[in-house]
Parts: structure tokens; sequence; C-alpha cells
């Protein structure tokens, strides 16, 4: 008996969670497939609507931004590039890294730990205009390169790599080493398949936040044709309110639910790696 | 550290060196210049650089607007900390409990934390709107509600969008924490404590505590830095600059001034209150909790 309340009891907060993360995504995508009128006249709406394909191919194909360069389709493609720039590189440098300090005996090994983990306390925000200018002085302005490596430029996936590493047994290494294998063999042929789940879990942690970033691009890409999905969410139609009568609200919605897709379905999909990945980190 | 460990002249070297590369480059340089900009001041035509001492630092933290901003910055991370640790909580014991629909229960709790700040502040805006909003016709209705006018308004604005997708992360990271508790102990505490409040509290609660020390740092930098994107979507600092925080200042601040030197000493400042957290974070939190 009390085991079936508690049971309840837990559906009856978990649905509420579930509506509290559903509605106002739900209602975003239903008020995109309204007509602006309807919009304006009645706030957003509850159930969709007739102009689906209209507002999402609107967005989709309709160039916008101040020079009218850009469609919402490019700006997806440059997100999803600099993401996957951003988590492939992390990953493959921070592996590289984290073996390095957890493997090697030298000498060196604590004051350059200390070197990569100080870089924790200085995320790019605080350090914008300064690395603005170093990054336009090398000329990478304007280039997926210039949005790609200062975000590189972190510790966070040594610091779990290195977590994971030290978890690994001992005895991997000295069987390893009785099987002839040298440091580069014992790298790629033992522990990059023992991190798996690992590497999962990071490249999903930096895709979100490459993807994520707002800042950076903002400052960074003065040419619309590197424009990203989530930097120009305020900027694609801007001038669409001043010239045209009617706000686009529909179209705004359609950008809204087009830009949170692809990280969406990455974290969905690979949900499994992912939580598995934590749970080996915790240890 | 390793008992076994391989030794060579310059492998290990090889294996660092594109983060030791690109961290000199893209970090190490900008902070140096960070602390040049900071103590010194450059003249109008940007011809000469004079050593300034702490000349910027007394300018910046003399102005009450940045107070105003340093205050924000910290009600608004001890809020978010709190709402979204608790609700994260709260769902993922829940979820751990529940016996029908569990991965469509963390299915559905897990995907908004794919959601970039930007793009929930976009999307909050329309729930805030004077004319759209529904959220905005609510608390309207309810008590007057206009966060344009009203500094405790806005701050209830930007406290619900700025939690809302991170009881997501919280709930992730600790499904995951709940977890890794092994079963044993468990079952152990099903025989021991009959009040299965009283066995979450003493029993569950400590165990997850380097999961909720982790989620505190994790949450705290996102309020910290990731905000930016939230409230350059939402409020912009209204009603008249009280809900700017520190990031978003430094950022305006400097571009529209473009006194590099106030910009780097608000930097530098920053980097301080980061120390501070961190050595917080070492010395007194991590003392109280159990590993297992």
């Amino acid at each position: 008996m009390i085991n079936r309340l508690t049971q309840m009891f837990a559906h009856f907060i978990l649905l509420l969670g579930v509506l509290l993360m559903v509605i106002p995504i739900w209602l975003a995508f239903t008020s995109s497939t309204h007509d602006n009128v309807t919009l304006i006249t009645e706030g957003m709406q509850w159930y969709p609507g007739p102009l689906f394909i209209e507002n999402y191919d609107e967005v989709l194909n309709e160039k916008g931004g101040f020079s009218e360069e850009i469609t919402a389709t490019g700006m997806l493609i440059n997100s999803f590039i600099m993401g996957l720039g951003i988590a492939t590189l992390k990953v493959i440098i921070s592996m590289m890294a984290a073996y390095s300090l957890v493997y090697f005996r030298f000498r060196l090994a604590t004051p350059i730990f200390w070197f990569i983990f100080i870089t924790l306390l200085v995320p790019l925000e605080v350090r914008i205009f300064p690395s603005y200018k170093i990054v336009s002085d090398i000329g990478l302005t304007n280039s997926y390169t210039g949005l790609v490596l200062p975000l590189v430029a972190s510790a966070t996936a040594v610091f779990f790599f290195r977590q994971f590493y030290k978890s690994v047994p001992d005895e991997l290494l000295e069987s390893a080493k009785l099987d002839g294998a040298n440091s580069w063999r014992f790298f790629i042929d033992f522990l990059v398949p023992l991190s798996k789940t690992m590497i999962a879990a990071m490249f999903i942690f930096m895709f979100v936040f490459g993807y994520s970033q707002y800042l950076w691009p903002l400052l960074m890409t003065t040419d619309e044709k590197y424009w990203t999905v989530v930097m120009g969410m305020k900027l694609i139609y801007v001038e669409l309110y001043e010239g045209v009568s009617l706000p686009r609200v529909g179209q705004r919605f359609a950008y809204i639910i087009l830009s949170i897709i692809p990280p969406v379905l990455i974290v969905v999909l690979l949900q499994r790696w992912f939580i598995k990945g934590l749970i080996q980190t915790e240890k | 550290m390793k008992k076994v460990q391989f030794k060579s002249k310059y492998t290990q070297y090889i294996f660092l060196a594109p983060t030791l590369i690109i961290i000199s480059i893209f970090l190490y340089l900008p902070i140096v210049q960070t602390f040049r900009d900071a103590f010194t001041t450059q003249d109008a035509f940007g011809f000469g650089r004079f050593f300034a001492g702490w000349d910027n630092f007394k300018f910046v933290l003399s102005d009450p607007s940045y107070l105003v901003a340093l205050k924000f910055t910290f009600i608004y991370i001890f809020v978010i900390t709190v709402i979204s640790c608790s609700l994260g909580l709260l769902l993922a014991v829940q979820a751990n409990k529940v016996i029908h629909g569990k991965s469509a229960y963390k299915t559905l709790l897990i995907w908004p934390y794919a959601i970039a700040p930007a793009v929930v502040g976009v999307t909050a805006q329309y729930f805030f709107s004077e004319r759209f909003g529904i959220l905005y016709a609510l608390f309207n209705s309810l008590w007057g509600f206009d966060w344009t006018a009203n500094i405790f308004d806005a701050y209830i604005y930007l406290f619900i969008a700025g939690s809302w997708k991170q009881i997501s992360a919280n709930f992730i990271f600790f499904l995951a924490g709940l977890q890794t508790i092994q079963k044993s102990v468990i079952e152990a505490s099903l025989i021991d404590c009959r009040s299965s409040l009283r066995r979450f509290w003493t029993i569950t609660f400590p165990l997850l505590m380097p999961t909720t020390f982790f989620l505190v740092i994790i949450n705290i930098t996102y309020g910290f830095f990731d905000t930016f994107g939230i409230i350059d979507t939402t409020t912009i600092g209204a009603p008249s600059g009280e809900t700017k925080t520190l990031v978003y200042k430094a950022y305006i601040d400097g571009f529209r001034g473009l006194d590099l030197g106030a910009a780097g000493a608000q930097s530098i400042i920053m980097m301080l209150l980061v120390l501070i957290i961190t050595i917080i974070q070492f010395r007194y939190i991590e003392r109280r909790i159990h590993y297992n």
C-alpha cells in the first residue's frame, strides 16, 4: 500500500517536471505554425495551425541579416561545424594531454599540470577583448578556425580524462608492457578503446558547449557568411521590425525550434553513452 | 599517481604539445594582455601607454553601478543554484524510484539541457512580453507584474529563464550519481530505517555529496558566465541596469566605452572571484564530503 503511494507520488512529481520542460517548447512549436495576424491579435497558440510548411520553408530558405546573405540553413551548418570542430579537437588533444600527465614519469609533470589547470579560472568571457585582439591580429576573424580554436583552449576535458585514466587499473599497463607495447601502442590499442563511453560523453558535452556559443561568434563574425544560428537569433529579423508592419512572430518561433533540434537530437539519441560516461567519471 | 609509468625523453611532450600550444596562444597571451591593460592607461589617441598602478581598479570599484552588478551576480547565482539543484535532485530521486516508464521520463527530462542559453532567453522573451506573454499576463493579473519598471519582477523573469534548462543539467548529474550508489547500501538501509525521508537524508544524500559539490561549482560557473546569452536576449539590464551580471557589464562597458583599462581591471576582479570560489571548493566543502 505504502509502496503504491510512493510510486504514485513519484509519477506525479515526474509528470509535473515533464510538463515544466515540455510546455514552453510545445507552445513555441504550435505558435510557429500560425500566421502572424493570429499570433499578434490572440497571442501564443496551444494547438498546431495550418502554416507549418510555409513558415519553416520561409525560415530555411529566405535570406536574412543586414546584407541578406545568409539563410537559417547556412547558419545551422555553421553552428554544426563549430560544435563538431570544438568537440572533435577538444576530445583528441585533451585525451593526449591527460595521457601524458597520468602515464608518464617526468619532472615537469606537476608544473605543467598547474599550467593547464589554472586555465579553469579564466573562461573565454573573462578574457574576451584581449582574445578578440589576438585572434584578429593573427587574421582569424570571420573564419571557422577563429570560431573554434579559442574555445578549444580550456582544461575541462583534460580534467575529466585525467580522472578517468586514474581509475584504470595499473594491471592494464603492466600486461601491455609484457606484450611489448610502447607508449603509442598502449594509447591507441588499449586506452582509446577503453575510453569509448567517456569519449562519447565528452563529445556530447563539448558539442552542446560549442553549438551554444553566443558571445564569441557575436564578436568574431562581421561577415554574415559565418553567422551561427544561436548568435543570429537576435539579429536575423531585426531589420524587418522596422520595415514591415507586422513583426514576423511565427517565423521567429520556427527559427527557435529549428535551432533547438540538432543538439537536442544528439543528446537524446546518445543519452545512454552520455550517462554511462558520467557514471565512469564519478568513481 | 600510477605505480607503473612510461619513461621517455620527449614522447610525453609530443602528447602535451597541442594543448600547450593552444593554451599559450589563446589563453595565456590574452591573460598577459589583460594584466597589461589593467595596470596601464592609454591616452585618447592610442599613442602612449602609461603605468597606472591601481587607478583602473579604484575607478571600477568606486563606480556604484559596478557594485549593483556585483550584488545582482551573487543573488542570481545563488537563486539559480538553489532552484535548479533542488528541483533537479527531486526529479532524479523520483526517476530513480519509479518502476514503470523510467527511460521515458529520463528522455523527456534530459533534452532541455541541450538548448543554448541565448535560445532559452529568446523564447522566454515571448513568455514575458507584454503583448504575447502567457506568464506576463498571469503574473500581471496576480500582482501587477511589470519587469520593465519593477526590479523584483525583472529578477523573477531572469530567475525563471536562468533556472529552467539548468534543472535538466542537474537532473542528469544527480541521476548518474544515484546510479553509482551500490544496491547493497540501499538494501541495508531499508532494513535499518523505515522512514524513506529519513533514509534519504541520512544515507542517500551524504553519498551524493561529491555530485552535489560538483554541481554547485557547475551552477556557479553557469550563473557567472553562461547567463550572458540570457540577459542579452531578455532584460538587457532592465529596469535600469539592475539586472546586469559582472560579465555582461564588463562586455557592455568595454564595447561602449572602449576603456580597455577598466575592462581589464574588471576581468582581473572576476578572475579573483573565480579563484576564491575554487579555493573554497577545495578547502572547505571537500572536507565534508563522503567519498565511497
